[in-house]
C-alpha cells in the first residue's frame, strides 16, 4: 500500500495575524483563550495522518470540529498556517499559482455539501465545468460527460437545469462533475449531509459501487457516525481542531482511546460494522472425525454442551453431533460418520452481524465460521449475536 | 453692541469669501489640463453626436417598431403596440427631434456609467480599501440633489451637451456600482469554491459564474441607473443640454402651459416605456437557483 496523501503537522488559523497567533497556541494556550485574547479562531491544530492509495479515509466530527477546514486545505481553498501535504511526495502547500490551478485541474476534486452547482448552466455543461477550465475540446468533454452523467444514472437529464432536480439528483450532477476530471483524489465535504435518509443511503451504496469500479482514493468528511463506519476504510475522528483517534471502525470501536470517542461511538449501529470474526469464539471442544464417539461424549461432557462441531484433519468443517445422538449411536453401533448432522448455518468471517441475526434465531445450534476453503475457524453462540448489538 | 453680536443678524464683520479660491482653482486647472479636458470633451461630443445622428437617421416607423417588438418581446403583444402608440403620440406633439437628443444624451451617459461602474463595483469585491473609499462616496453622491452635479460640470466643461453628459454620467452612476458589487458579493461562496476547486483562475471564476450568476442584479442597477439618467438629463436643461427638459424650461419661463404639459408629458412616456422594457429584461434573465 503506498502512501498518497501526507498530511504533517497542519495547523490553520483563521484572523488578521495566523503567524503571530500561531506562536501564542504553541506556547501553550487552548483554543478558547487565543479566541478570545486575539479573537482569532483555531480551525485545525497540529493535525497529521496519512490517507492510502485507493483508501477511502473517513474524516467525523461534530460542527465546528475542524473538519471542513481540513478537507479545504487539501485542495489549498484554505491555505495552511502552518505544516507539509504532500501528495504523491510533492509538498501542495509550496505549490505556486499556476502548479496549484494545474493541481486541481487534473490531480483533485471536491464534493461539496449543497452541491454547488452553477445554476446558470445545464447539467452536461455543470459536468462539463472542469474539462472546460482544462481546455479539452469541445466535442470530447461533451462525451465524457454524457459517460460520466450515465455512470451515476442521470441519462436523458442533460438538458435540465439544476433547480429542476430533486437533491439526491443534483448531488449525483456533483459526483459526476468531481469524476468527470479523473482525479486522483476526491475529497467529499459532507456530500450526503443535505439529503433525506433513504435518498442517502442509496448514495452511499452506489458512492461504494462507484468506489469498487474506479478506486479512486477518496477523503470523506462526515457528522454521521453511522456513515463514517459503513463507507471507511479507516476513520480519523476529530475534535476542536484535533484529531482523536485514526483506526478502522472496528479499532475504534473495541477499543475508544478516550470517552469522547466512547460517547461519539454509543449509537453506533453495531450490526453493521460488527462483523462474524469480531465476536466468535473458538470453541474448546472440538471433535475430529477419526476420534470415537467416546471422545465426542467427554468432550460435551466435560464442557457442559450438547453438541459439538466435527473437522478433518485439515480442520475442515464435516458436520455436528448432539450428545443424545452420539449416546444412542454407541447403543446401536454407529460410528460418528454416521450420526452427523448439516442443518446447521455457516457464514464467512467478513458477514456483518446484521446478516446473521435471522440465521441465529431460527437455528438451534451455534453459526460455523469457516473461510474460503472450508476451514472452521470458530463458532458464534446465538447469544453472542444479540450481545453484539448492545 | 455686544448685544447685537450675539442676538442679532449674522454679524457682517465675519466673513470668508471661499468662491475666489475655487475660482483660482478652476482658473488653474484650465489653464494646466485644459487639453485633458479639451479631449475629453471632444470625445464624449463625438459619441452623443453619432447616437444621436442615428437615431435621427432611422426612420420614424422604425423606432415604433422597434419599441413595439421590445415590448413585445419582454413583456406582451398588448404592451409592445401600447408603448409603440405612446411614442408615436410624442412624435405627434412636434418633440420627436426633442426626444431624440434626450434619448442620446441618456444612452452615452449610461454607456459611460456601465463601462466605468461595472469595472469598480467588481473591483470593490476583491479590494477592500477600494470599497472604503467607494462606498461613503456612493453614499454621498446618493444624497446630494442632482442640480448640485451641475455646479463642477459647467466650471469644468461650460456649458451644453457634454457637461449634460459629465452631470448625469456622475448623478446615475451610483446605483450601477453598487448593485454590480452586491450581485457579485451575493454568488454563493460554495459556487465559487466549486469553480475554484476546479482549478479556474480569479478571471475565469469571475466571468463563467460570477458575472452569470449576478446578471439579474447587475440588470436592476442598469435599469435604475437609467432611471437616474433619465431624471437627470431634464435638469440638465438648466445648463444648455438640448431636449425635452429644455422644452419644459422654456414653458416654464414663459408659462406657456400648452408647451409644459405636451414636453412633460413626452418626459414622463419615455421614463414608463424604458423603465418597463429595461424591468422586462432584468425578469427575462432570472438565474434559477436551487
Amino acid at each position: 500500500m503506498t502512501v498518497k496523501v501526507k498530511v504533517e503537522n497542519l495547523t490553520k488559523i483563521f484572523g488578521r495575524h495566523p503567524k503571530a497567533t500561531l506562536k501564542k497556541l504553541k506556547g501553550g494556550l487552548t483554543k478558547e483563550e487565543i479566541l478570545k485574547q486575539t479573537g482569532h479562531t483555531v480551525g485545525i491544530n497540529n493535525v497529521s495522518f496519512d490517507v492510502n492509495d485507493g483508501e477511502m479515509f473517513v474524516i467525523m466530527g461534530l460542527s465546528g470540529s475542524g473538519k471542513s477546514t481540513l478537507i479545504r486545505c487539501l485542495n489549498m481553498l484554505n491555505v495552511p498556517t502552518e505544516g507539509s501535504i504532500e501528495v504523491n511526495g510533492e509538498d501542495i502547500v509550496k505549490y505556486n499559482k499556476q502548479e496549484l490551478r494545474e493541481f486541481r485541474q487534473k490531480k483533485v476534486a471536491m464534493v461539496f455539501q449543497h452541491f454547488g452547482l452553477l445554476t446558470h448552466r445545464t447539467v452536461i455543461r455543470n459536468v462539463e465545468y472542469g474539462l472546460e477550465i482544462r481546455g479539452v475540446p469541445k466535442e470530447e468533454r461533451y462525451e465524457k460527460a454524457k459517460n460520466m452523467l450515465a455512470t451515476v444514472g442521470l441519462e436523458g437529464w442533460e438538458d435540465k437545469y439544476p433547480s429542476e432536480l430533486s437533491g439526491g439528483m443534483q448531488q449525483r450532477v456533483g459526483l459526476a462533475r468531481a469524476l468527470a476530471n479523473d482525479p486522483d483524489i476526491l475529497l467529499m465535504d459532507e456530500p450526503f449531509s443535505a439529503l433525506d435518509p433513504l435518498i442517502r443511503r442509496d448514495m452511499q451504496l452506489e458512492l461504494l459501487d462507484i468506489q469498487a469500479k474506479l478506486k479512486k482514493t477518496i477523503i470523506f468528511i462526515t457528522h454521521d457516525v453511522n456513515e463514517a463506519f459503513k463507507l471507511g476504510d479507516r476513520v480519523a475522528v476529530m475534535k476542536d481542531g484535533v484529531i482523536e483517534q485514526i483506526g478502522t471502525p472496528e479499532e475504534i470501536l473495541a477499543n475508544p482511546v478516550n470517552e469522547y470517542i466512547e460517547n461519539f461511538v454509543q449509537d453506533v449501529d453495531k450490526s453493521k460494522v460488527v462483523q462474524a470474526k469480531h465476536i466468535l469464539f473458538k470453541p474448546s471442544a472440538l471433535v475430529s472425525i477419526k476420534d470415537g464417539l467416546k471422545v465426542a461424549v467427554k468432550e460435551m461432557k466435560t464442557n457442559g454442551i450438547s453438541s459439538v462441531f466435527v473437522v478433518d484433519s485439515e480442520r475442515k468443517l464435516r458436520g455436528l453431533v448432539t450428545i443424545d445422538d452420539t449416546i444412542k449411536a454407541m447403543q446401536d453401533g454407529k460410528t460418528l460418520k454416521d450420526i452427523l448432522i448439516k442443518d446447521y448455518f455457516t457464514t464467512d468471517p467478513e458477514t456483518y452481524v446484521q446478516d446473521l441475526i435471522s440465521k441465529a434465531s431460527s437455528s438451534k445450534y451455534p453459526i460455523a465460521v469457516v473461510d474460503e476453503t472450508d476451514k472452521f475457524m470458530g463458532i458464534i453462540m446465538r447469544v453472542s449475536v444479540l450481545s453484539a448489538l448492545t | 453692541m455686544q448685544q447685537l453680536l450675539f442676538m442679532g443678524s449674522f454679524p457682517e464683520a465675519i466673513t470668508f469669501k471661499v468662491g475666489i479660491y475655487v475660482d483660482w482653482l478652476v482658473k488653474w486647472l484650465m489653464h494646466n489640463f485644459g487639453d485633458i479636458f479639451n479631449a475629453i470633451s471632444d470625445g464624449i461630443l463625438w459619441v452623443l453626436l453619432k447616437i444621436e445622428e442615428f437615431l435621427l437617421w432611422v426612420p420614424w416607423w422604425g423606432i415604433l417598431l422597434v419599441i413595439f417588438l421590445l415590448g413585445w418581446r419582454y413583456k406582451k403583444i398588448t404592451a409592445g403596440l401600447l408603448y409603440a402608440f405612446l411614442v408615436l403620440l410624442i412624435g405627434s406633439f412636434g418633440l420627436w427631434g426633442y426626444m431624440m437628443s434626450t434619448l442620446s444624451v441618456v444612452l452615452t451617459s449610461v454607456v459611460i456609467s456601465l463601462i466605468v461602474g461595472i469595472p469598480i463595483g467588481i473591483l470593490m469585491t476583491y479590494k477592500d480599501k477600494l470599497e472604503i473609499i467607494v462606498k461613503p462616496t456612493l453614499d454621498a453622491m446618493q444624497t446630494m440633489p442632482g442640480f448640485v452635479y451641475l455646479i463642477p460640470a459647467v466650471l469644468l466643461f461650460g456649458m451644453g451637451m457634454v457637461p449634460a453628459v459629465i452631470a448625469t454620467t456622475v448623478y446615475a452612476i451610483p446605483p450601477v456600482i453598487r448593485l454590480t458589487n452586491l450581485g457579485i458579493k451575493n454568488v454563493s461562496k460554495e459556487m465559487v469554491e466549486a469553480a475554484h476547486s476546479f482549478g479556474s483562475s480569479n478571471w475565469q471564476t469571475l466571468y463563467k459564474v460570477q458575472l452569470p450568476q449576478a446578471l439579474p442584479t447587475i440588470m436592476t442597477g442598469i435599469n435604475q441607473t437609467t432611471m437616474m439618467a433619465l431624471s437627470m438629463v431634464v435638469i440638465c436643461s438648466m445648463i444648455g443640454a438640448r431636449g425635452l427638459g429644455m422644452e419644459v424650461l422654456i414653458a416654464i419661463n414663459r408659462i406657456d402651459i400648452a408647451r409644459g404639459f405636451e414636453s412633460g408629458v413626452s418626459i414622463v412616456i419615455l421614463a414608463i416605456i424604458i423603465d418597463r422594457i429595461t424591468q422586462g429584461i432584468v425578469n427575462r434573465h432570472k438565474v434559477p437557483q436551487q
